[in-house]
């Protein structure tokens, strides 16, 4: 490497002409000029990198900023402390208690490496809640992979669980719910999406603003190394290339250990009032830290880069701002609490290191051994990067999609080998093997865990309060529909959380999408967002905060658009959840909604004949919210035994998934219209199956009526089989069989069933290199 | 006067608080323990909790071993103090030189949590004696190193002096030496066990039910009546 001199502010004042490489770095032509406005001198090279990052449709959102405004204007409820805009949402949920919850993704890292990708996108999210002054409960992913049987699959998918369950576990996070989702269409770009729920007491949450003129900024957490500097590499290449090393970016590295120690130091420290401001660092490392805290307590700050404790000495300026190495993050402290900051981070082991301080002014001014290489007004990297309103086309295959005709339907015949066919089919059968490897009960406090319609988690021992949380999302229904999709995902969301028991009171989501430079994805992403606005203004449950993943594709081709919608509910007191499998012989079987024929893009169109086409299912979210109305309250009035809520696959894999969870079978008559096929099959929204013992039928039923939710006794749980009368009758073993053998077959036998005979995933050795 | 049970909390402890909950629900008083702090504030007895200490670096409880706290348990283990090891702890344990054997990466090499049935072999011991021997139950397991060996001597001496406490029943989540899932010291005031007694302590949390209690109150008895 070259000793070339580092660029510092006031020789880019004196050398406008020299040439710099933004557009490798991603910034235009016209956003350079920009930066060259806002500073009236060219960027030094360290600061080009600041800009190049912040300034990224990552950190800046510029192409979904004009859209995600509309959930910034939905109403905000009473509970809503710290909206959207801060690390994460807070919702209050009484008894002095907040909770911050929030979902990202992680899918480009997971696929390129997928241990450490998935590992740290759980570390990310962890910090994220952290930072907010909350201890981290739980977590939980939805995934999606590419299909099954293909043998990139068996690459990332064992990886990415156990990189989920590597990291979570030696957090001691329960890792309560989430999806597993098979499609093509994400074969090159599988979707690790990462959720993270947090509680704290009212007064101890934490905000990012740095404040305080002489207030300390002190760095915790792991030494900074050259991990996740992707865009900046180009700019040492493009400055060094000749005579220096290679340097190509690696992944970052997850150390779960050093998380736990600094999850515990920094609790200490809110619970000692020792911080004034904290922000995580995450995408964009220091950079985004540095500019967000002093743009967002309108102050000037100033850091000295040589400061930061580094593993490698020959890091540079840029390198260092823009380095994600994992487990750090940034506080500002006053100078009297400063002792007792180190000495806690001391009690951990975790390092802590004054690198600045909170300045007069509004500029970010960085040093590197006193001379100046950053000068800049943080707000104009934080807050006012560069927004667009990207051109949007309806995709030109949507009509031929949607009017594609549908395959033709079985006959009762052959609904018995059906059915089975189905519970197997990799989008329906158990999820056994993958969460196995996850800790679901750590902590103390898992009520309901996978594979529960949602996860339900104790925050009281003395009064029983809880909350609920559930995940979904439908790639094929949101490209058949992504106004529709978007609601659909919220929809059986919120159906999911009502169906503990729970009232749903707040959304989070994470909107994975292709280009939004390829103006029919971008259709699609305004359409879902629109469609999850007026979805989240119809059911009453603000949106709190979520985050964007643009640029999933192959080449040209796009992923599924796929909104991932979280819906957190609220239980006064968790013994009264209801589970989703049948509790006891001889107890009323009812369906609450109503079926229709709505095959489009449902799991048997696909599983079956790998078709997409037709119209999503309808979506009535006044429907949906009576029939939580009815949930919530059966369940707090003690009536109900079990209530599963309707989904992919429909009615026939309810039945199974209920009857297999404490082997309690059931004996079913169907309605007679529409046929046995289209009632077993269909996927229409809107809908639950609840059991009740029979003393409460009258009364149940009745709560239906007066309601105007359609409720129809479709049987009576009975003995060790699957029966619909005159359809199918199949013995239980034989229904769990075909449901749990699908995943060991195509990733390995679970533990203890036999001998490894398959490829072993064990975490990699630390400083991967990619390349 | 009710026992005081310490829980002694290394830097990557995870079921720490749930040792400490299991304490109070079986009817005793936890006391928090620092792995730095050699002083057990004269508790009864003491928990080694499941986690990850030190992050299992090196090898998992490699290094908890030579905390100061681990000084004095050992030393007041010589003399009789219950100790019960749980997950990690067990691993501290065998590390510690409290228990004969060691525990290695799972057989099929994949972290594995799920409710297992275990046959209690042994009510002979401070943490079992509330148990009888031969009593069936549901425990979960939750472990990425959980594998017991020994030389064939040790667990021939192991078995025929009864030291063997709990056996995994069904299948062996993780390729045990003879399904063995906990064993005792020769004077049954240490016990180590792989599953986690204290995650099956109350029936609304998990799904095992609160076959685990037994550990908790075995303890709590057999200090009364000492």
């Amino acid at each position: 490497m070259s000793a070339q001199p580092v660029d510092t502010v006031s020789h880019a004042a004196s050398s406008p002409e020299v040439a710099q490489p933004y557009d490798e770095l991603g910034l235009k032509g016209d956003e350079y000029t920009a930066i060259r406005e806002v500073l009236g001198r060219r960027p030094t090279q360290t600061e080009l990198a600041m800009y190049s990052i912040m300034w990224s449709e990552h950190c800046s959102y510029k192409s979904s900023k004009v859209h995600l405004r509309q959930f910034g204007d939905l109403p905000k409820g009473d509970r809503m402390l710290v909206g959207m805009g801060e690390n994460a949402g807070v919702v209050d949920v009484g008894e002095g208690l907040a909770v911050t919850f929030k979902v990202e993704s992680h899918n480009h890292p997971s696929y390129v490496e997928p241990y450490q990708g998935a590992a740290t996108g759980i570390g990310g999210i962890v910090r994220d809640i952290l930072t907010m002054g909350a201890r981290p409960v739980l977590v939980m992913d939805p995934l999606r992979f590419g299909d099954a049987d293909h043998p990139d699959t068996k690459r990332v998918l064992p990886g990415i669980v156990a990189g989920i369950g590597g990291y979570g576990n030696c957090l001691g996070l329960p890792n309560i719910g989430g999806e597993v989702v098979f499609d093509p269409s994400y074969q090159g770009n599988p979707l690790v999406n990462a959720l993270c729920l947090g509680v704290m007491p009212v007064d101890r949450i934490q905000l990012s603003a740095a404040r305080g003129v002489g207030n300390v900024v002190v760095l915790l957490g792991a030494k900074t190394g050259r991990d996740g500097i992707g865009g900046v590499s180009v700019l040492a290449s493009a400055t060094f290339d000749e005579d220096g090393p290679a340097r190509r970016p690696s992944v970052q590295v997850g150390d779960p250990f050093a998380e736990k120690l600094l999850i515990e130091a920094c609790l200490e420290m809110y619970d000692a009032k020792l911080v004034e401001g904290i922000q995580d660092l995450g995408g964009a490392g220091l950079t985004c830290a540095l500019t967000e805290t002093s743009a967002a307590g309108r102050s000037g700050m100033r850091a000295h880069l040589e400061r930061v404790p580094l593993r490698e000495a020959s890091m540079e300026p840029h390198e260092i701002l823009a380095s994600e190495s994992q487990e750090r993050m940034l506080a500002i402290v006053t100078p009297e609490n400063l002792p007792a900051v180190l000495a806690l981070a001391e009690k951990w082991g975790v390092l802590a290191t004054a690198i600045g301080e909170v300045t007069e002014g509004d500029r970010l001014v960085v040093t590197w051994h006193d001379e100046v290489v950053v000068d800049v007004p943080p707000g104009s990297l934080a807050d006012d990067g560069p927004v667009y309103e990207r051109p949007m086309t309806r995709p030109a295959d949507l009509d031929a999609l949607q009017s594609a005709a549908m395959p033709a339907h079985p006959s009762t015949g052959e609904l018995r080998d059906l059915l089975l066919r189905m519970v197997a089919s990799p989008n329906l059968c158990s999820r056994r093997w993958v969460v196995e490897q996850y800790d679901r009960i750590v902590l103390g406090d898992t009520v309901l865990a996978w594979p529960e319609d949602a996860g339900v988690v104790r925050l009281s021992e003395q009064t029983g309060l809880g909350i609920a949380l559930a995940t979904d999302g439908n790639g094929r229904f949101a490209r058949l529909d992504p106004y529709a999709g978007a609601q659909l995902a919220l929809a059986e969301a919120y159906r999911n959380v009502a169906a503990t028991g729970a009232i749903p009171i707040a959304v989070t989501n994470c909107l994975n999408f292709g280009s939004p430079e390829d103006p029919e994805v971008m259709w699609q992403f305004a359409e879902a967002t629109r469609g999850l606005a007026d979805g989240c203004r119809a059911l009453a449950t603000p949106v709190t905060g979520g985050n964007v993943s643009f640029y999933n594709q192959t080449a040209d081709t796009a992923i599924n658009p796929t909104p991932v919608i979280g819906v957190l509910g609220l239980l006064d007191d968790v013994a009264r959840r209801t589970p989703m499998g049948f509790q006891e012989q001889g107890e009323s079987v009812l369906l609450l909604g109503e079926t229709r024929e709505e095959l489009g893009g449902s799991e048997w169109a696909w599983a079956e004949h790998r078709h997409l086409g037709g119209r999503p299912p309808a979506v009535d979210l006044e429907r949906e919210r009576v029939l939580g109305e009815v949930l919530v309250s059966g369940s707090r009035d003690g009536m109900l035994s079990s209530a599963h809520d309707l989904s992919d696959g429909g009615l026939a894999q309810v039945l199974v998934e209920s009857a297999l969870s404490r082997g309690v079978g059931a004996r079913i008559v169907l309605p007679e219209a529409l046929g046995p096929f289209v009632q077993l099959f269909s996927e229409s929204a809107g809908r639950a199956l609840v059991t009740v013992p029979r003393s409460e039928e009258l009364r149940f039923t009745e709560m239906c009526s007066v309601r105007g939710l359609p409720c129809a006794r479709i049987g009576v749980t009975d003995g060790s089989s699957l029966e619909v009368q005159d359809v199918l009758s199949v013995p239980l073993e034989e229904l769990r069989t075909a449901h749990e053998a699908t995943l060991p077959a195509l990733f390995g036998p679970l533990a203890g069933d036999t001998a490894p005979a398959h490829p072993v995933v064990t975490a990699p050795a630390t400083g991967l290199q990619l390349g | 006067m009710t026992a005081r049970i310490g829980v002694v909390t290394f830097p990557g402890s995870l079921d720490d608080r749930d040792a400490q909950r299991a304490v109070r629900l079986a009817g005793g008083e936890p006391v928090a323990l620092w792995h730095r702090d050699a002083d057990l504030q004269g508790v009864d007895a003491v928990i080694l909790p499941g986690g990850f200490s030190y992050g299992d670096y090196l090898r998992a409880g490699a290094i908890a071993r030579f905390a100061p706290a681990m000084t004095s348990v050992v030393e007041q283990a010589g003399r009789g103090l219950p100790v019960l090891g749980i997950c990690n702890g067990f691993q501290v344990l065998c590390e510690s030189g409290l228990l004969p054997g060691a525990l290695t990466r799972n057989a099929h090499l994949h972290f594995v949590n799920r409710d297992q049935r275990l046959r209690i072999e042994s009510a002979d011991s401070a943490w079992t004696s509330g148990y009888t021997a031969g009593q069936e139950v549901v425990v979960p397991v939750k472990n990425g190193e959980g594998c017991y060996v020994a030389a064939t001597a040790v667990l021939d001496e192991l078995e025929g002096e009864g030291r063997v406490i709990a056996r995994y029943l069904g299948s062996n989540p993780n390729g045990s030496a003879r399904d063995i899932a906990g064993i005792r010291n020769a004077a049954g005031n240490v016990v180590g066990i792989m599953p986690h007694p204290e995650h099956a302590v109350e029936n609304l949390i998990g799904t095992a039910g609160s076959d685990g209690l037994g550990f908790f109150t075995s303890v709590l008895r057999s200090l009364v009546t000492t």
